[in-house]
């Protein structure tokens, strides 16, 4: 059985700039994989260039063990894509947005009302289907925009920043979908800038400057952070961080939210870390050993 | 007030620069159109296939036809063809008109005196010139002749102004018109529709900048850059096209001035009412172009519109700065006769400019 | 002059568009020197509520005061006093990064012989000091960011409004991008901003969570996090927001 998405030693240049450096990936049937990278990282050009819109300039994707630059047609009638801010027709109602793309598909219009009201069930847009795209709330936009892709089944779906600018409580519903998607056995790749999104995806990969950072899964890649972390947990942690920047070098803190993290790179333990405080009279509520998270590992391997 | 103002102008004009592209079609563009318009698409017409039947065969007939066969506008095809072989000749488009001179041609003869000119008038505006084209030749040939003779024609047009006939003279003028009126306002409406498009209007509506500098710190720099392209239209005019420049320079260009703010003005009101810069530009087209095309007198004089049309030719810039260039140019005219012109124009361009004022708001709503 | 503590006051303010109530009679305030956090889901009011406190949407009822003056009378006075980052960075892109700070330096009326000094400082505190002859369309999405805040703030303003500033960025940018604004904080300066990140959340002094126009929760994120027992603020966020569906 080959592989839904077998990515090769990709690369891509545009002009001077390379895009994307020898990006590999594989995608597992039924897996969700999160390319996790900023703005300008290379996450749509991996993207664009899987789905056939692109041709690498060394390497290769490979969909369903085909080579997608030989089989766009294949690859174009077999697979889902929802392109980065993908905008529906707004003047078209959630009725019509689906029908447009089973037709596109060439799904007999019997088929195509079956395979709606399963996709109304699925994403509760029923109540909604006379209602103009446009008129639609920023998280329902995006649970048609998911629908239209579904319309012809595809076995493996391709989301280029599906959340963006989508507000946390819609974001996890329509990560609650994708996950019920792939529990049927489709295969998810999707790409994201929130980190926090991480932790809904089977495996990831972290990307910067068209380069995989590390892959594998959320947790593994946690415990892979390589030095003890504290929280410096404190009342005014903008004054915190400038006092101790004088004293600890800047690449050890980090300041987030509402504490201090340091990041213990010579390893002096918690009680250095402790007499740092007491010798620069820095009041605090607690400092405690804390658990890296991926955004943690990010800013540590793009150091 | 003034530095704020500035930064406007000076930010505007950076905008210019850069963008090289539109830079370069707002220069080429009108040139463009001048020399389709001047060149390709005259009204005039040249080498009319001709026919000419001479019943007459005496030293004045054959005088006559030489003077038609030597004009650039008639180009003769076949000769003496009985009258039933007319109609064929125009099925078959081997001429556009016969010319059939009577036998009495140039005797003391009381019987047919009149020369008949048979026209193909499936293309009336070709009939129409066509008509006027003998009637120039034969009166220059009456002229000549016109020693107590009998004159084998009965009108006589006057051609004033455009003696030759030249359909650029007329056209140029006119040509520039519309085109200054296309290009102020377009480049107004889409200054203003870019930075809405772009998110940076937004920004400009929270700092305490005024309509009226926002207006006109966007206006100063397409004013001069549509006067300057104006001018170049100008120059190619007269020297490409020898459309003669008989009245004053300032003159011109002072209405210029009045007539591209009215342009401008026109784009801004456009703009206030847009979101986007192609409906910006459509709607610009569409309201600026098509009336100044039609309607102003450029192709089709205004006296002869249906009433209600000629009263809508009014409320358009171009009726009356087409009346106003085409004096100074052709007929060398001065202020005090196209006092009415002038005060209509700069009334417009007042309105307009407080209108979109008005109209162009500091808030989103 | 008490209501000079606070940079913003807003008592029942409403806005209406035809029969759809946008912001529903909301009434909070930020004190001088806060950070405060405006979250909410999309549409839930919050760009109208920054609109109207800014001057550009004036309220249907209710009152507002923005470095206490009237959102209704003195809109133009308040325009004098705000900074404001919009979501998109409103910078012109074939502009260089000085000729954008110049060009706001100057709608904003600062003076033409202190603009390059005030320009030279904020570059160098957003650490651009050597990008200022670039394009700005050239720029990186972190530094376009900072550069924009830079923009917002050229006329030294006492309230600065960012709606959504980090969109997109990368997590060292977004990171840096907080620590200047800590900065401006420390300087006195209130910072009312929107975000879609809830650990961004986290660094604000006190957030407020609207949902359908209405501000459903509001309160110092840690006091909320033990209010929803809720180990992050996206946790609190969800249950608020659920809270008031049910």
């Amino acid at each position: 059985m080959d592989r839904p998405i077998e990515i090769k030693a990709l690369s891509k240049s545009y002009g001077d700039t390379l895009a994307v450096d020898r990006v590999s990936i594989t995608v597992d049937k039924g897996e969700i994989y999160g390319l996790i990278g900023p703005d300008g990282a290379g996450k749509t050009t991996v993207i664009r260039t899987l789905v056939s819109l692109l041709v690498p300039d060394s390497g290769e994707a490979l969909f369903m063990g085909r080579t997608v630059s030989a089989y766009p047609g294949f690859v174009r009638s077999h697979i889902g894509y929802m392109p980065q801010r993908f905008s529906l027709y707004r003047d078209l109602s959630v009725e019509e947005n689906l029908h447009f793309f089973g037709d596109l598909f060439q799904i007999p219009r019997d088929r195509q009302r079956r395979r709606m009201d399963e996709l109304y069930a699925f994403s509760r847009l029923q109540p909604f289907r006379t209602r103009l795209a446009g008129a639609l709330s920023g998280g329902m936009k995006q649970k048609l925009a998911l629908s239209c892709m579904l319309m012809h089944q595809p076995e493996v779906i391709v989301l280029d920043e599906p959340t963006f600018g989508v507000d946390p409580v819609s974001r996890s519903e329509f990560w609650g979908m994708l996950a019920a998607l792939s529990r049927d056995g489709t295969s998810v790749f999707v790409s994201t800038a929130y980190m926090d999104e991480a932790d809904l995806c089977h495996r990831i990969g972290l990307i910067h400057h068209g380069r995989i950072l590390a892959q594998g899964t959320p947790d593994g890649l946690i415990a892979g952070f390589p030095w003890p972390l504290y929280r410096i947990d404190c009342e005014n942690p903008h004054h915190v961080y400038t006092i101790l920047s004088s004293t600890l070098p800047p690449d050890q803190l980090q300041l987030f939210g509402s504490g201090v993290y340091v990041v213990d790179r010579g390893k002096n333990g918690l009680r250095s870390l402790q007499r740092t405080l007491r010798t620069a009279k820095i009041a605090c509520r607690g400092i405690s050993s804390a658990d890296a998270t991926l955004e943690n590992l990010f800013l540590e391997l793009i150091r | 007030m003034k530095k704020v103002l500035w930064s406007i102008i000076s930010k505007e004009f950076i905008h210019i620069r850069r963008d090289k592209q539109t830079l370069a079609i707002v220069i080429l563009w009108p040139l463009l159109m001048l020399f389709l318009y001047g060149y390709a698409i005259t009204l005039e017409m040249k080498e009319i296939p001709t026919i000419i039947t001479d019943l007459a065969h005496n030293p004045l007939s054959r005088e006559y036809v030489d003077d038609i066969a030597s004009s650039r506008f008639f180009r003769v095809t076949g000769r003496d063809i009985a009258e039933s072989e007319i109609e064929p000749v125009f099925r078959h488009r081997r001429a556009r008109c016969v010319i059939v001179i009577p036998p009495s041609f140039g005797k003391d003869d009381p019987g047919n005196r009149i020369i008949q000119l048979i026209i193909d008038a499936s293309d009336p505006n070709a009939a129409n010139y066509i008509h006027t084209y003998l009637g120039t030749i034969t009166a220059s040939f009456n002229r000549r002749h016109s020693g107590g003779m009998r004159l084998p024609f009965r009108f006589e047009p006057r051609l004033l102004y455009n003696p030759d006939l030249k359909s650029s003279f007329f056209f140029v003028p006119g040509l520039v018109a519309v085109i200054i009126m296309l290009f102020s306002a377009l480049l107004s409406s889409i200054a203003i529709v870019r930075e809405k498009e772009m998110g940076t209007l937004e920004q400009i509506l929270v700092s305490p900048l005024t309509p009226m500098q926002l207006v006109i710190g966007k206006l100063v720099p397409y004013l001069l850059l549509s006067l300057a392209d104006s001018i170049l239209v100008l120059i190619v005019a007269h020297v490409c096209f020898t459309v003669p420049m008989h009245g004053s320079g300032i003159l011109l260009l002072a209405t210029l001035i009045i007539y591209v703010v009215s342009g401008l003005s026109f784009g801004l009101l456009i703009s206030t009412v847009t979101r986007s810069q192609q409906i910006a530009m459509m709607a610009t087209m569409v309201i600026t172009v098509l009336p100044s095309f039609l309607l102003s007198g450029f192709i089709f004089p205004v006296r002869s519109m249906p009433l209600l049309f000629q009263g809508i030719s009014q409320i358009i810039p171009a009726t009356h700065f087409l009346i106003i260039i085409r004096g100074i140019m052709l007929k060398g005219a001065g202020l005090a006769e196209l006092m009415p012109q002038l005060g209509a124009l700069t009334l417009f361009s007042l309105v307009l400019i407080s209108v979109s004022i008005r109209k162009f708001h500091t808030t989103l709503e | 002059m008490t209501g000079e503590e606070n940079a913003v006051t807003a008592v029942d303010l409403s806005r209406r568009f035809g029969q759809f109530t946008a912001v529903d009679r909301v009434t909070f305030s930020v004190p001088r020197g806060e950070v405060f956090g405006f979250l909410g889901a999309n549409g839930a009011g919050k760009t109208t509520t920054i609109r109207m406190l800014c001057g550009l949407l004036r309220p249907s009822s209710g009152s507002a005061s923005v470095s206490g003056l009237d959102v209704y009378t003195r809109f133009e006075e308040i325009k004098t006093t705000i900074g404001y980052m919009s979501q998109q960075f409103s910078l012109y892109d074939d502009l260089t990064v000085e000729e954008n700070l110049h060009f706001y330096g100057g709608i904003y009326g600062v003076g033409r012989t202190r603009l390059p000094a005030v320009t030279g400082a904020l570059l160098d505190q957003m650490t651009l000091g050597g990008q200022r002859r670039r394009l700005t369309r050239d720029l990186p999405l972190g530094w376009k960011q900072r550069l924009a805040l830079a923009a917002a703030i050229i006329h030294d303003p006492g309230i600065v409004f960012l709606d959504e500033p980090t969109s997109g960025v990368d997590p060292a940018s977004r990171r840096e991008f907080w620590l200047l604004i800590h900065q401006l904080a420390a300087r006195g300066k209130t910072i009312f901003v929107t975000t879609h990140y809830m650990d961004e959340a986290e660094y604000c002094h006190r957030v407020s969570i609207m949902k359908e126009g209405r501000i459903a929760e509001i309160g110092n994120p840690s006091r909320l996090k033990e209010k929803y027992r809720a180990g992050t603020m996206q946790q609190v966020f969800i249950n608020v927001v659920k809270r008031e569906q049910s």
